[in-house]
Protein backbone atom coordinates (compact mmCIF):
# COMPACT_ATOMS: atom_id res chain seq x y z
CA UNK A 1 0.00 0.00 0.00
CA UNK A 2 1.43 3.29 -1.03
CA UNK A 3 1.99 5.70 1.78
CA UNK A 4 -0.26 8.35 0.23
CA UNK A 5 -3.12 6.00 -0.21
CA UNK A 6 -2.81 4.88 3.39
CA UNK A 7 -2.87 8.49 4.52
CA UNK A 8 -5.98 9.17 2.45
CA UNK A 9 -7.71 6.07 3.74
CA UNK A 10 -6.81 6.92 7.30
CA UNK A 11 -8.23 10.42 6.92
CA UNK A 12 -11.42 9.07 5.44
CA UNK A 13 -11.91 6.50 8.19
CA UNK A 14 -11.27 9.11 10.86
CA UNK A 15 -13.81 11.46 9.32
CA UNK A 16 -16.60 9.05 8.61
CA UNK A 17 -16.25 5.90 10.61
CA UNK A 18 -15.14 6.79 14.10
CA UNK A 19 -17.15 7.81 17.16
CA UNK A 20 -15.39 10.71 18.82
CA UNK A 21 -14.89 11.88 22.32
CA UNK A 22 -13.29 14.95 23.86
CA UNK A 23 -9.52 14.58 23.69
CA UNK A 24 -8.91 16.02 27.13
CA UNK A 25 -11.04 13.33 28.72
CA UNK A 26 -8.75 10.68 27.26
CA UNK A 27 -5.57 12.58 28.07
CA UNK A 28 -6.61 13.17 31.66
CA UNK A 29 -7.80 9.61 32.09
CA UNK A 30 -4.48 8.24 30.92
CA UNK A 31 -2.70 10.72 33.15
CA UNK A 32 -4.52 9.59 36.27
CA UNK A 33 -3.97 5.98 35.32
CA UNK A 34 -0.21 6.44 35.13
CA UNK A 35 -0.26 8.50 38.30
CA UNK A 36 -2.17 5.75 40.08
CA UNK A 37 0.31 3.15 38.90
CA UNK A 38 3.22 5.29 40.06
CA UNK A 39 1.78 5.49 43.54
CA UNK A 40 0.71 1.81 43.55
CA UNK A 41 4.19 0.66 42.61
CA UNK A 42 5.78 3.02 45.04
CA UNK A 43 7.45 5.02 42.28
CA UNK A 44 9.42 2.06 41.02
CA UNK A 45 9.18 3.30 37.49
CA UNK A 46 10.57 0.13 35.92
CA UNK A 47 7.56 -1.77 37.23
CA UNK A 48 5.24 0.99 36.08
CA UNK A 49 6.65 0.64 32.55
CA UNK A 50 6.05 -3.08 32.70
CA UNK A 51 2.51 -2.71 33.95
CA UNK A 52 1.73 -0.16 31.24
CA UNK A 53 3.10 -2.53 28.65
CA UNK A 54 0.93 -5.33 30.03
CA UNK A 55 -2.19 -3.17 29.95
CA UNK A 56 -1.34 -2.13 26.42
CA UNK A 57 -0.98 -5.76 25.42
CA UNK A 58 -4.50 -6.49 26.70
CA UNK A 59 -5.81 -3.53 24.77
CA UNK A 60 -3.92 -4.44 21.61
CA UNK A 61 -5.35 -7.94 21.50
CA UNK A 62 -8.88 -6.55 21.46
CA UNK A 63 -8.16 -3.46 19.44
CA UNK A 64 -7.06 -5.35 16.34
CA UNK A 65 -10.63 -6.61 15.72
CA UNK A 66 -11.95 -3.10 15.97
CA UNK A 67 -9.21 -1.95 13.64
CA UNK A 68 -10.10 -4.45 10.92
CA UNK A 69 -13.82 -3.94 11.32
CA UNK A 70 -13.57 -0.19 10.88
CA UNK A 71 -10.75 0.07 8.38
CA UNK A 72 -11.32 -2.95 6.16
CA UNK A 73 -7.62 -3.06 5.26
CA UNK A 74 -6.25 -6.16 3.64
CA UNK A 75 -3.29 -8.27 4.67
CA UNK A 76 0.01 -6.41 4.40
CA UNK A 77 2.61 -7.88 2.08
CA UNK A 78 5.69 -6.88 4.02
CA UNK A 79 6.82 -5.04 7.12
CA UNK A 80 7.06 -1.73 5.28
CA UNK A 81 3.40 -1.91 4.43
CA UNK A 82 2.61 -2.91 7.98
CA UNK A 83 4.51 0.09 9.30
CA UNK A 84 2.65 2.48 6.99
CA UNK A 85 -0.67 0.96 7.96
CA UNK A 86 0.09 1.25 11.67
CA UNK A 87 1.05 4.88 11.34
CA UNK A 88 -1.36 6.22 8.74
CA UNK A 89 -4.42 4.18 9.57
CA UNK A 90 -4.00 2.67 13.03
CA UNK A 91 -2.75 5.70 14.93
CA UNK A 92 -4.92 7.97 12.81
CA UNK A 93 -8.04 6.01 13.56
CA UNK A 94 -7.64 5.89 17.32
CA UNK A 95 -5.64 8.99 18.16
CA UNK A 96 -5.84 11.23 15.10
CA UNK A 97 -2.06 11.36 14.72
CA UNK A 98 0.27 9.90 12.12
CA UNK A 99 3.71 9.20 13.53
CA UNK A 100 6.49 9.22 10.95
CA UNK A 101 7.98 5.89 9.94
CA UNK A 102 11.76 6.09 9.57
CA UNK A 103 15.18 4.71 10.46
CA UNK A 104 14.75 1.37 8.74
CA UNK A 105 17.44 -1.13 9.61
CA UNK A 106 19.49 -2.65 6.77
CA UNK A 107 17.67 -5.98 7.00
CA UNK A 108 14.27 -4.25 6.90
CA UNK A 109 13.26 -5.86 10.15
CA UNK A 110 13.11 -2.89 12.43
CA UNK A 111 11.94 0.69 12.16
CA UNK A 112 11.15 3.70 14.27
CA UNK A 113 7.96 5.60 14.78
CA UNK A 114 8.61 9.28 15.46
CA UNK A 115 5.82 11.06 17.29
CA UNK A 116 5.51 14.78 16.59
CA UNK A 117 2.44 14.85 18.71
CA UNK A 118 1.24 12.56 21.42
CA UNK A 119 -2.26 13.16 22.71
CA UNK A 120 -1.65 10.96 25.75
CA UNK A 121 1.18 13.18 26.88
CA UNK A 122 -0.50 16.55 26.43
CA UNK A 123 -0.43 18.57 29.66
CA UNK A 124 2.09 16.19 31.20
CA UNK A 125 5.24 16.92 33.10
CA UNK A 126 7.11 14.12 34.81
CA UNK A 127 7.73 14.35 38.54
CA UNK A 128 10.88 16.19 39.41
CA UNK A 129 12.26 13.49 41.67
CA UNK A 130 15.49 12.93 39.80
CA UNK A 131 14.45 9.47 38.64
CA UNK A 132 11.25 9.71 36.63
CA UNK A 133 12.98 11.40 33.72
CA UNK A 134 15.52 8.61 33.59
CA UNK A 135 13.28 5.65 34.21
CA UNK A 136 9.64 6.24 33.29
CA UNK A 137 8.40 5.84 29.73
CA UNK A 138 5.16 7.71 30.11
CA UNK A 139 3.52 6.43 26.93
CA UNK A 140 4.77 2.87 27.28
CA UNK A 141 1.23 1.61 26.82
CA UNK A 142 1.69 2.11 23.05
CA UNK A 143 4.46 -0.50 23.00
CA UNK A 144 2.13 -3.03 24.58
CA UNK A 145 -0.69 -2.14 22.23
CA UNK A 146 1.47 -2.69 19.15
CA UNK A 147 2.87 -5.92 20.54
CA UNK A 148 -0.60 -7.25 21.36
CA UNK A 149 -2.22 -6.16 18.13
CA UNK A 150 0.54 -7.48 15.88
CA UNK A 151 0.63 -10.77 17.74
CA UNK A 152 -2.98 -11.28 16.74
CA UNK A 153 -1.92 -11.09 13.11
CA UNK A 154 0.89 -13.59 13.61
CA UNK A 155 3.70 -11.13 13.98
CA UNK A 156 5.85 -11.26 17.03
CA UNK A 157 7.45 -7.90 17.58
CA UNK A 158 9.48 -6.18 20.20
CA UNK A 159 8.71 -2.54 20.82
CA UNK A 160 10.30 -0.04 23.13
CA UNK A 161 10.81 3.67 23.43
CA UNK A 162 14.25 5.07 22.79
CA UNK A 163 13.48 8.76 23.30
CA UNK A 164 10.68 10.87 24.71
CA UNK A 165 10.28 14.65 24.78
CA UNK A 166 9.00 14.30 28.34
CA UNK A 167 12.48 13.15 29.27
CA UNK A 168 14.02 16.15 27.59
CA UNK A 169 14.86 14.38 24.32
CA UNK A 170 14.39 16.21 21.05
CA UNK A 171 11.84 13.76 19.68
CA UNK A 172 9.64 10.94 20.84
CA UNK A 173 10.78 7.77 19.16
CA UNK A 174 9.64 4.17 19.43
CA UNK A 175 11.71 1.33 18.00
CA UNK A 176 9.87 -1.69 16.65
CA UNK A 177 11.62 -4.91 15.67
CA UNK A 178 10.02 -7.87 13.97
CA UNK A 179 11.17 -11.04 15.71
CA UNK A 180 9.34 -13.62 13.62
CA UNK A 181 6.19 -14.43 11.76
CA UNK A 182 4.34 -16.95 13.87
CA UNK A 183 3.01 -20.11 12.26
CA UNK A 184 -0.59 -20.99 12.81
CA UNK A 185 -0.45 -23.28 15.75
CA UNK A 186 -3.24 -25.56 16.88
CA UNK A 187 -4.11 -25.23 20.53
CA UNK A 188 -2.61 -28.26 22.31
CA UNK A 189 -5.88 -29.97 23.24
CA UNK A 190 -7.79 -29.21 20.10
CA UNK A 191 -9.25 -32.31 18.50
CA UNK B 1 -16.06 7.22 50.04
CA UNK B 2 -15.95 10.53 51.79
CA UNK B 3 -14.46 13.65 50.45
CA UNK B 4 -11.90 13.54 53.22
CA UNK B 5 -10.50 10.40 51.66
CA UNK B 6 -10.57 12.11 48.33
CA UNK B 7 -8.55 14.97 49.72
CA UNK B 8 -6.06 12.72 51.37
CA UNK B 9 -5.40 11.00 48.10
CA UNK B 10 -4.70 14.20 46.28
CA UNK B 11 -0.98 14.55 46.85
CA UNK B 12 -0.17 11.16 45.40
CA UNK B 13 -2.71 11.27 42.62
CA UNK B 14 -1.67 12.68 39.30
CA UNK B 15 1.96 12.71 40.28
CA UNK B 16 2.88 12.13 36.72
CA UNK B 17 0.96 15.15 35.61
CA UNK B 18 2.50 17.54 38.03
CA UNK B 19 5.88 17.95 39.55
CA UNK B 20 4.81 20.30 42.27
CA UNK B 21 3.52 17.66 44.62
CA UNK B 22 5.91 16.56 47.31
CA UNK B 23 6.77 12.91 47.08
CA UNK B 24 8.30 10.45 49.48
CA UNK B 25 11.13 9.67 47.13
CA UNK B 26 11.92 13.22 46.22
CA UNK B 27 15.56 14.16 46.34
CA UNK B 28 17.22 17.53 46.23
CA UNK B 29 15.30 19.74 43.81
CA UNK B 30 16.76 19.85 40.39
CA UNK B 31 15.79 21.11 37.00
CA UNK B 32 13.70 18.96 34.73
CA UNK B 33 15.32 18.43 31.39
CA UNK B 34 13.42 19.94 28.50
CA UNK B 35 13.95 19.59 24.76
CA UNK B 36 15.77 22.50 23.13
CA UNK B 37 12.80 23.32 20.93
CA UNK B 38 10.97 24.06 24.19
CA UNK B 39 8.11 21.71 23.56
CA UNK B 40 6.96 21.90 27.15
CA UNK B 41 3.47 22.24 28.51
CA UNK B 42 4.17 25.84 29.44
CA UNK B 43 4.86 26.84 25.86
CA UNK B 44 1.56 25.59 24.56
CA UNK B 45 -1.70 27.38 24.30
CA UNK B 46 -4.06 26.20 26.98
CA UNK B 47 -6.92 26.20 24.50
CA UNK B 48 -5.06 24.11 21.96
CA UNK B 49 -6.88 20.93 22.83
CA UNK B 50 -10.19 22.54 23.71
CA UNK B 51 -12.04 21.18 20.74
CA UNK B 52 -9.64 18.37 19.87
CA UNK B 53 -11.17 14.96 19.53
CA UNK B 54 -9.98 11.41 19.85
CA UNK B 55 -11.76 8.22 19.07
CA UNK B 56 -14.24 7.06 21.64
CA UNK B 57 -12.72 3.60 21.39
CA UNK B 58 -9.41 4.85 22.72
CA UNK B 59 -11.17 6.16 25.81
CA UNK B 60 -13.13 2.94 26.21
CA UNK B 61 -9.95 0.84 26.01
CA UNK B 62 -8.11 2.94 28.56
CA UNK B 63 -11.02 3.16 30.95
CA UNK B 64 -11.76 -0.54 30.62
CA UNK B 65 -8.16 -1.38 31.37
CA UNK B 66 -8.18 0.98 34.33
CA UNK B 67 -11.27 -0.68 35.77
CA UNK B 68 -10.04 -4.22 35.27
CA UNK B 69 -6.66 -3.36 36.76
CA UNK B 70 -8.41 -2.03 39.84
CA UNK B 71 -10.79 -4.96 39.90
CA UNK B 72 -7.99 -7.49 40.03
CA UNK B 73 -7.35 -6.24 43.51
CA UNK B 74 -10.86 -7.19 44.54
CA UNK B 75 -12.28 -10.56 43.64
CA UNK B 76 -15.85 -9.92 44.57
CA UNK B 77 -18.23 -8.22 46.87
CA UNK B 78 -18.33 -11.39 48.98
CA UNK B 79 -14.64 -11.14 49.73
CA UNK B 80 -15.11 -7.59 50.83
CA UNK B 81 -18.01 -8.59 53.00
CA UNK B 82 -15.97 -11.27 54.69
CA UNK B 83 -13.03 -8.99 55.09
CA UNK B 84 -15.05 -6.25 56.64
CA UNK B 85 -17.36 -8.56 58.62
CA UNK B 86 -20.49 -7.34 56.98
CA UNK B 87 -22.98 -9.67 58.62
CA UNK B 88 -25.90 -9.91 56.24
CA UNK B 89 -25.54 -9.17 52.60
CA UNK B 90 -29.28 -9.04 52.09
CA UNK B 91 -29.74 -6.24 54.49
CA UNK B 92 -30.12 -2.99 52.61
CA UNK B 93 -27.73 -1.09 54.83
CA UNK B 94 -24.89 -3.56 54.54
CA UNK B 95 -25.30 -3.66 50.79
CA UNK B 96 -24.82 0.06 50.69
CA UNK B 97 -21.81 -0.35 52.90
CA UNK B 98 -20.35 -3.05 50.67
CA UNK B 99 -20.90 -0.79 47.73
CA UNK B 100 -18.96 1.97 49.39
CA UNK B 101 -16.08 -0.32 50.22
CA UNK B 102 -15.97 -1.84 46.77
CA UNK B 103 -15.98 1.59 45.27
CA UNK B 104 -13.25 2.58 47.59
CA UNK B 105 -11.23 -0.40 46.43
CA UNK B 106 -11.81 0.28 42.81
CA UNK B 107 -10.68 3.78 43.63
CA UNK B 108 -12.39 5.18 40.61
CA UNK B 109 -13.81 7.92 42.72
CA UNK B 110 -10.36 8.74 43.98
CA UNK B 111 -8.91 8.82 40.50
CA UNK B 112 -11.56 11.17 39.21
CA UNK B 113 -11.12 13.64 42.05
CA UNK B 114 -7.96 15.44 40.89
CA UNK B 115 -9.43 15.70 37.41
CA UNK B 116 -12.38 17.65 38.76
CA UNK B 117 -10.12 19.94 40.75
CA UNK B 118 -8.05 20.69 37.66
CA UNK B 119 -10.87 20.95 35.19
CA UNK B 120 -12.66 23.57 37.27
CA UNK B 121 -10.21 26.45 36.72
CA UNK B 122 -9.54 25.33 33.16
CA UNK B 123 -13.21 25.43 32.21
CA UNK B 124 -13.80 28.71 34.02
CA UNK B 125 -10.84 30.20 32.18
CA UNK B 126 -12.45 29.20 28.91
CA UNK B 127 -15.88 30.58 29.71
CA UNK B 128 -16.73 34.01 28.28
CA UNK B 129 -15.49 36.69 30.71
CA UNK B 130 -18.89 37.57 32.08
CA UNK B 131 -19.65 34.04 33.23
CA UNK B 132 -16.18 32.91 34.19
CA UNK B 133 -16.84 33.30 37.88
CA UNK B 134 -16.28 30.47 40.28
CA UNK B 135 -19.67 29.31 41.49
CA UNK B 136 -20.01 29.96 45.22
CA UNK B 137 -23.60 28.93 45.81
CA UNK B 138 -25.12 25.50 45.44
CA UNK B 139 -27.42 26.16 42.52
CA UNK B 140 -24.92 27.90 40.23
CA UNK B 141 -22.45 25.14 41.06
CA UNK B 142 -24.91 22.41 40.09
CA UNK B 143 -25.77 24.30 36.93
CA UNK B 144 -22.09 24.57 36.12
CA UNK B 145 -21.65 20.82 36.52
CA UNK B 146 -24.82 20.05 34.62
CA UNK B 147 -23.93 22.48 31.82
CA UNK B 148 -20.38 23.48 30.85
CA UNK B 149 -18.66 20.66 32.74
CA UNK B 150 -20.77 17.91 31.20
CA UNK B 151 -20.70 19.51 27.77
CA UNK B 152 -16.94 19.68 27.80
CA UNK B 153 -16.41 16.08 28.82
CA UNK B 154 -19.30 14.33 27.15
CA UNK B 155 -20.46 16.69 24.43
CA UNK B 156 -23.90 17.29 25.95
CA UNK B 157 -25.49 18.46 29.17
CA UNK B 158 -26.53 16.07 31.91
CA UNK B 159 -30.15 15.03 31.94
CA UNK B 160 -31.54 16.32 35.22
CA UNK B 161 -30.81 18.12 38.47
CA UNK B 162 -33.00 17.24 41.41
CA UNK B 163 -33.17 18.18 45.06
CA UNK B 164 -33.81 15.32 47.43
CA UNK B 165 -37.20 15.51 49.10
CA UNK B 166 -35.97 13.80 52.25
CA UNK B 167 -32.55 15.28 52.95
CA UNK B 168 -31.93 18.97 52.60
CA UNK B 169 -28.25 18.58 51.76
CA UNK B 170 -28.71 16.01 49.00
CA UNK B 171 -28.88 16.84 45.34
CA UNK B 172 -28.93 14.54 42.38
CA UNK B 173 -27.61 14.95 38.88
CA UNK B 174 -28.60 12.20 36.52
CA UNK B 175 -27.30 11.01 33.20
CA UNK B 176 -29.46 8.66 31.17
CA UNK B 177 -26.60 7.08 29.28
CA UNK B 178 -23.23 7.81 30.83
CA UNK B 179 -20.52 7.69 28.21
CA UNK B 180 -18.06 6.09 30.59
CA UNK B 181 -20.33 3.08 31.09
CA UNK B 182 -20.99 2.54 27.44
CA UNK B 183 -18.55 -0.31 27.05
CA UNK B 184 -18.42 -1.54 30.63
CA UNK B 185 -20.36 -4.52 31.83
CA UNK B 186 -20.31 -5.11 35.54
CA UNK B 187 -20.26 -8.72 36.74
CA UNK B 188 -23.53 -9.84 38.29
CA UNK B 189 -22.18 -10.33 41.78
CA UNK B 190 -20.97 -6.75 41.83
CA UNK B 191 -24.16 -5.24 40.54
CA UNK B 192 -24.14 -2.44 43.07
CA UNK B 193 -21.06 -1.09 41.41
CA UNK B 194 -21.22 1.68 38.92
CA UNK B 195 -18.06 2.63 37.11
CA UNK B 196 -19.36 6.15 36.68
CA UNK B 197 -17.87 6.52 40.16
CA UNK B 198 -15.00 7.93 38.14
CA UNK B 199 -17.24 10.81 37.10
CA UNK B 200 -18.60 11.08 40.65
CA UNK B 201 -15.02 11.66 41.75
CA UNK B 202 -14.67 14.45 39.20
CA UNK B 203 -17.87 16.09 40.47
CA UNK B 204 -16.54 15.85 44.00
CA UNK B 205 -13.37 17.57 42.85
CA UNK B 206 -15.34 20.40 41.27
CA UNK B 207 -17.48 20.88 44.40
CA UNK B 208 -14.46 20.92 46.70
CA UNK B 209 -12.64 23.22 44.32
CA UNK B 210 -15.49 25.69 44.68
CA UNK B 211 -15.28 25.51 48.44
CA UNK B 212 -18.61 23.72 48.68
CA UNK B 213 -17.48 20.50 50.24
CA UNK B 214 -19.44 17.45 49.20
CA UNK B 215 -19.32 13.68 48.98
CA UNK B 216 -20.47 12.33 45.65
CA UNK B 217 -21.38 8.79 44.70
CA UNK B 218 -22.72 7.16 41.55
CA UNK B 219 -25.75 4.89 41.74
CA UNK B 220 -27.59 2.75 39.27
CA UNK B 221 -31.00 4.26 38.65
CA UNK B 222 -31.98 2.26 35.61
CA UNK B 223 -35.51 2.66 34.33
CA UNK B 224 -37.31 0.77 31.61
CA UNK B 225 -36.54 3.45 29.11
CA UNK B 226 -32.98 4.14 30.28
CA UNK B 227 -31.53 0.92 31.68
CA UNK B 228 -28.13 2.51 32.12
CA UNK B 229 -29.35 5.62 33.89
CA UNK B 230 -26.93 6.74 36.56
CA UNK B 231 -27.72 9.06 39.43
CA UNK B 232 -24.92 11.08 40.96
CA UNK B 233 -25.82 11.74 44.56
CA UNK B 234 -24.19 14.90 45.88
CA UNK B 235 -24.22 15.22 49.65
CA UNK B 236 -23.05 18.63 50.77
CA UNK B 237 -21.45 19.12 54.17
CA UNK B 238 -23.62 20.54 56.91
CA UNK B 239 -21.51 23.67 56.94
CA UNK B 240 -22.28 24.35 53.31
CA UNK B 241 -26.02 24.14 53.93
CA UNK B 242 -25.70 26.35 56.98
CA UNK B 243 -23.86 29.03 55.00
CA UNK B 244 -26.36 28.75 52.22
CA UNK B 245 -29.13 29.41 54.78
CA UNK B 246 -27.30 32.43 56.19
CA UNK B 247 -26.79 33.89 52.73
CA UNK B 248 -30.45 33.38 51.91
CA UNK B 249 -31.50 35.03 55.15
CA UNK B 250 -29.37 38.07 54.39
CA UNK B 251 -31.28 38.86 51.24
Amino acid sequence: MASNKAARDGEKIWKTNVDKVNAELVTLTYGTMVAQLCSDFNHKYGEVNQQLDKMGYNIGMRLIEDFFAKSGVQRCGNLRETAETISKIGFKMFLNITPTVSNWSADNKSFSLIFDENPLADCVELPNDGRAQDELWFSNIFCGILRGALEMVQMQVEAHYVADVLRGDETTEMRITLLRYMEDEMPPDDE
Amino acid sequence: MTSAQGLKSLPQANMAASSHQPSAVQRAPQQLRTPSNRKTIYDRNLNRTRTAELSRASFAYLFGEMVSYAQKRVTGIQDLERKYHIPDAHNEWSRVWAYCIANHFLRLNEQGYPLGLRLLPLLLYREPPRTSVRPNRILPLLQFIHGPFWRHLFGRTADAIEHSSTANNEYMISDNEPLVNQYISVPKEMNQLNCAAYVAGMIEGVCDGCGLKAAVSAHNGGTEMWPGKTVFLIRFDEGVIEREGLLDAKK
